[in-house]
């Protein structure tokens, strides 16, 4: 199960943050500073998971913007990964290279991401399948 | 602007949504967007009625600001309006301004559960599926409240449709999750198995997950689920990689499906159908060969996917721990991985291998990656990769390798990454326990940690490593010599000083032979170190300092003085001023007798599970945080920093050599607080004297023989003399030994002093001392009861032949024993003629009026009389060739029954009686002895051999005497000390 998922910038700034435990408003910013400062912080050629209180984090680089899924320590990692990968397609089907709208929208994504809860739960994301919801505008 | 400009327009949107983007400074934007909601805002108020296309465009500019960061408080009522819009994007963001913006105890909640309602009622999919999604994004327990009943019944309704039947299944995993209580279980859960079958491959994803989740709880419900997972297992495993269409994710058919399923039979056993059970392994071996095909991309994706489902498939091999031919298929996989280049893959390899190492059928295949997993530990530039290298290492840890592994360990530690020190730290420490083949190692091992990460040895591995020491009498000599050693870097660390301080305080003794590591040497070598300590490090010292001042009296002068010092005796710390007053107090006032009581060595701790495993455990675990508070409810801890408290009744054990000059004076043991298995208590403090000594000085058995003079002005003889007549008793009226008397006296073969028996109600000490064929003992008899002993008579018997063999002598002793008093009687005894059974004890008491009987083997074996003689190795063969008659030899190969360690062997020796002979035998590993056994009558010259062999863990032992049941008798009782 995904905890929660993270997107920040490569200077740190969180673009996005998308919960699925409740936690107290406090409590996210807390852990947001300290898992960017762990993933920031990391080498070259690491790996791409990194253990984290009693969750795994499994994070992967695009461009300038960092994905990170918080997933339960029994949690397919690899295929967290082309969660992660498959979000990014997504989005990149969508907004295209417009980097200008990528980044303004980011916030916006919230929403985006919201609405892909379901898809992003079931596994498969299927373009076709979600199509309805990502005609916003 | 592709997003934007796609749809349906909203012109005013996309102007808003530019002009923000166009704002050069934060001031500017929220000019723009105060402007904006007061546009909003007069809109909403305004008469004139908006249609649903404007509602839905202001409603989507509150959207875009809250997303921006900024509160909004109005608007809520525009987004409920739209939820009963029959157009589906002005629906849409009034679900999602709910889903966003509105909180669970809004007013507008009715209003909002009755759209759902509604919508999920309109059998028009899209509708459907978009309050399914809102109930899912809020979770709420009202919304679960409200729908948890109808949700599974759109689950399971044949007419509902795919994607609503999808959307069904992870709204009730969500509600689920939120609130288990709130779904109810029921017919339907049944039907929820056979969406396995379904012909959407996305109604069964979803369905998968729900299962996975509620069989967790009900297994049995769900447990046909098995089959139907296997046989859609073993269709998508078989399948081309194109068959499946938009499931096939860069080649590789629907990983996600496969995974979930996979993960899903990891909730039950191997099925018990044979033909579902073949059908299974037939799939984990195709997806095993399927990992040595050549990858049909070279993109990421696709080997990320295919290893995906790989490893989701070594998990499930090995939590059925079943297939010793897949364990094997798995580990070798994993080993391919260990060095793949990609990094992820190594870290998964490792963490995989971690669980198959503790699988029986895997554990050897495993080990044999070591090497590489060593490798990593050093060469990883990942400190996530390296940490599940040292989780492998310690998992794959076994008596064959843990020195190795330690090592490496030990050495990582040094450059380690601090976040994880401190676990490195506990499964060195439990590693050196659990595998430590001999205690000295342990003891390295476990000072090495301190010198090397001091910081992060936390006190639950270094309570333990005292209790270690304190319970194992042959290892104490060794940790006083070794903490001395470390203790005399310039800088070491501060838990070094409190292990040393403790050990040199019980064990400071043992090493007081030597010149360099005298007393007031080991003293100011603490005392150096004290100043820089903290508050409770200085506490324990002080208590070193009061247990040095019985130890060595000659300190005492020095340590009053340290003790008497302003800074001491007026510390703003209470506890330091505390023990600092009453400890002067102590040395000054008490005797000689009442200190060596007081102050006397700690008992054995009792055997319990290692806290530092527990500690690991709890770290571990989810609450690692609390993990320290924890630690201090250790319960050593208040024997270690508690003080010694004067009321602590522990037994007296001076140190040998003060204990045997004062033999008289002092007193018998009293009877320790807790009665411990076997009443190892004083032979573990007096046998360490010859057990630990022979490390440090040339001869120090001949100087603790020395000390053995008899302190009392009368000769041996005279005291033979003495008229006192042995009472015997009838031997009739002798009860059988009890059980454990040979396992008592076997204590005894190789040391003269310490605790003979203990029950409840009576303990009885021994100190004796042998010359030639001539010994004095000393029986303590202690009443341990509040209650007194009556008409006790403790007698000496010679059953059979001994009473021509050996004379024992005995004085009577007082026939009342108060409550918590002791007795002592001497016993002198002379040994005629070579003997094989020792002489019996009888003490018979009357205890609250119930006659009690106790029959013991007195510990007087003949090797008591052994004299030891040195001599040349040409010597030594000559005689032995002497020997050569076959019954004068007797040879015994046995299994080790203790740690095989050399210097506890050359001192069990040593006190068995026989002088050790250096540079005889061309194997420096095996030990030569030579001594002569004294009689009255008669001397036997007797030469002994032992070669230990470590691999087998085993020893033989060869005696050769000049009389056949001497070597016999002799060879049996020193094979039971090994």
């Amino acid at each position: 199960m995904i905890h929660f998922i993270l997107l920040f910038s490569r200077q740190g700034k969180l673009r996005l943050q998308k919960w699925y435990t409740t936690l107290p408003d406090k409590e996210r910013k807390k852990i947001t500073r300290e898992i960017v400062q762990i993933i920031l912080s990391r080498g070259q050629r690491t790996s791409s998971f990194i253990d984290w209180k009693e969750l795994k984090l499994v994070y992967k680089r695009y461009a300038s913007l960092y994905f990170c899924c918080a997933v339960e320590n029994q949690d397919n990692e690899l295929l967290t990964l082309e969660v992660v990968h498959r979000y990014v397609e997504l989005l990149d089907k969508y907004f295209g290279n417009d980097f200008g709208c990528w980044f303004h929208l980011m916030r916006f994504l919230s929403v985006l991401d919201s609405w892909s809860t379901p898809a992003l739960n079931s596994g498969v994301p299927r373009l076709t399948a979600l199509t309805p919801d990502f005609c916003l505008f | 602007m592709p997003a934007v400009s796609k749809g349906d327009g909203m012109r005013g949107l996309a102007v808003f949504i530019s002009d923000i983007r166009n704002c050069k400074s934060k001031e500017a934007e929220i000019k723009r967007i105060n402007k904006e909601l007061a546009n909003i805002r007069s809109k909403f108020k305004g008469d004139k009625a908006l249609d649903g296309y404007s509602k839905k465009k202001y409603v989507c500019k509150l959207l875009f600001i809250f997303l921006l960061g900024h509160d909004i408080d109005f608007g809520h009522m525009e987004a409920v309006n739209l939820l009963s819009s029959n157009k589906y994007t002005e629906k849409q963001i009034g679900y999602l301004f709910i889903s966003v913006l509105v909180n669970s105890n809004s007013e507008l909640i009715r209003l909002i559960n009755n759209a759902i309602k509604n919508d999920l009622a309109s059998r028009n999919p899209t509708f459907m599926c978009l309050a399914l999604h809102c109930i899912a994004n809020v979770g709420s327990r009202e919304m679960g409240e409200a729908f948890a009943a109808d949700i599974p019944r759109i689950l399971v309704a044949g007419d509902s449709m795919d994607s609503v039947k999808q959307s069904a299944a992870l709204c009730l995993l969500r509600l689920y999750k939120a609130s288990p209580d709130l779904v109810p279980m029921g017919e339907w859960t049944a039907r929820v198995v056979h969406l396995l079958n379904d012909q959407h491959m996305g109604v069964v994803t979803a369905a998968v997950s729900l299962i996975t989740c509620l069989c967790k709880k009900n297994p049995d419900d769900f447990k046909t689920c098995i089959s139907l997972a296997v046989s859609r297992l073993s269709r998508i495993v078989s399948s081309a990689s194109t068959d499946l269409q938009d499931y096939t994710y860069y080649f590789v058919p629907a990983p996600w499906l496969s995974v979930k399923l996979l993960r899903l039979l990891q909730c039950y056993p191997p099925p018990e159908d044979a033909a579902v059970k073949g059908r299974l392994v037939e799939c984990l071996e195709t997806v095993l060969n399927k990992a040595q095909e050549p990858p049909k991309s070279k993109k990421v994706q696709h080997s990320n996917a295919k290893n995906a489902i790989l490893f989701e498939t070594i998990s499930l091999i090995i939590h059925y721990d079943s297939e010793p031919n897949l364990l094997v298929r798995a580990c070798n996989q994993l080993g391919q991985f260990l060095q793949h280049r990609e990094t992820n893959l190594r870290y998964l390899a490792l963490e995989s291998m971690c669980t198959l190492a503790s699988s029986e059928f895997s554990h050897e295949a495993v080990k044999t990656h070591i090497d590489t997993v060593i490798n990593a530990l050093k060469t990883e530039r990942d400190v996530s990769v390296r940490q599940r290298a040292a989780d492998l290492l310690y998992a794959m840890c076994d008596r064959s390798n843990a020195k190795q592994i330690v090592s490496e360990m030990l050495r990582y530690l040094e450059t380690a990454d601090y976040a994880i020190r401190e676990e490195i730290v506990l499964k060195v420490a439990i590693l050196a326990e659990k595998y430590a083949v001999d205690y000295s190692w342990y003891v390295d091992t476990i000072l090495n940690l301190i010198r090397i990460a001091g910081d992060y040895v936390s006190e639950e591995v270094w309570y333990r490593v005292l209790q270690i020491v304190t319970n194992r009498d042959d290892v104490q000599g060794y940790a006083a010599k070794t903490v001395f050693e470390a203790l005399q870097a310039p800088a070491c660390h501060e838990n070094m000083v409190k292990v040393g301080g403790y050990i040199l305080g019980e064990f400071g003794n043992l090493i007081a032979g030597d010149p360099r590591s005298s007393p007031p040497v080991q003293f100011s070598l603490l005392h150096s170190k004290f100043h820089l300590c903290s508050v409770a490090t200085r506490a324990l010292l002080l208590s070193t300092y009061i247990k040095f001042i019985n130890l060595f009296p000659e300190t005492k002068a020095t340590i009053q003085g340290v003790l008497r010092a302003g800074s001491q005796l007026r510390n703003a710390d209470v506890e330091l001023q505390q023990r600092a007053v009453e400890y002067l107090t102590l040395s000054s006032v008490a005797s000689t007798d009442v200190l060596a009581t007081v102050l006397e060595e700690m008992p054995p701790f009792p055997e319990r599970e290692s806290s530092i495993l527990a500690k690991l455990k709890r770290k571990k675990g989810p609450g690692a945080g609390s993990a320290l508070e924890d630690g201090r409810r250790d319960p050593s801890s208040h024997d270690i920093n508690g003080g010694v408290e004067p009321t602590a009744s522990t037994v007296s054990t001076p140190s040998p050599s003060a204990d045997l000059l004062g033999l008289r004076a002092a007193p018998p043991p009293a009877a320790p607080p807790a009665p411990t298995g076997a009443g190892s208590l004083l032979v573990d403090v007096f046998s360490d004297g010859p057990a630990a000594q022979p490390s440090l000085g040339p001869t120090p058995e001949e100087a603790f023989l020395s000390e053995l003079e008899p302190p009392a002005p009368e000769s041996p003889m005279a005291l033979l003399a003495d008229p006192a007549p042995a009472a015997d008793p009838g031997p009739e009226d002798i009860g059988p030994p009890i059980p454990e008397a040979d396992e008592l006296l076997n204590k005894f073969v190789c040391r003269n002093n310490g605790v003979l028996f203990e029950n409840q109600l009576l303990q009885i000490g021994v100190k004796s001392e042998f010359r030639q064929n001539l010994g004095r003992m000393y029986l303590f008899y202690g009443n341990k009861t509040s209650v007194q002993f009556q008409n006790f008579s403790p007698t000496v018997v010679h059953p059979g032949d001994l009473q021509t063999q050996l004379a024992v002598q005995t004085k009577r002793v007082a026939s009342q024993v108060d409550g918590g008093a002791q007795v002592q009687q001497v016993l002198n005894i002379e040994c005629l003629r070579d003997f094989l059974t020792p002489p019996l004890l009888s003490v018979r008491f009357r205890y609250g009026g119930a006659p009690q009987s106790l029959t013991l083997k007195l510990p007087v074996t003949i090797n008591k009389f052994f004299q030891p003689t040195e001599m040349a190795a040409q010597d030594f063969f000559q005689r032995w060739k002497q020997l050569s008659l076959p019954q004068q030899e007797a040879q015994k190969i046995f299994k080790a029954n203790h740690p095989m360690d050399a210097e506890v062997t050359k001192a069990k020796l040593l006190g068995f009686g026989s002088a050790l002979l250096d540079n005889v035998d061309p194997n420096p590993e095996n030990f030569v002895g030579a001594g002569i056994i004294q009689t009255k009558a008669l001397q036997v010259g007797c030469l002994l051999r032992l070669e230990p062999n470590a691999q087998a863990q085993m020893y033989r032992l060869t005696l050769r005497t000049s009389k056949e049941p001497v070597s016999r008798h002799l060879c049996e009782l020193l094979a039971q000390q090994f």
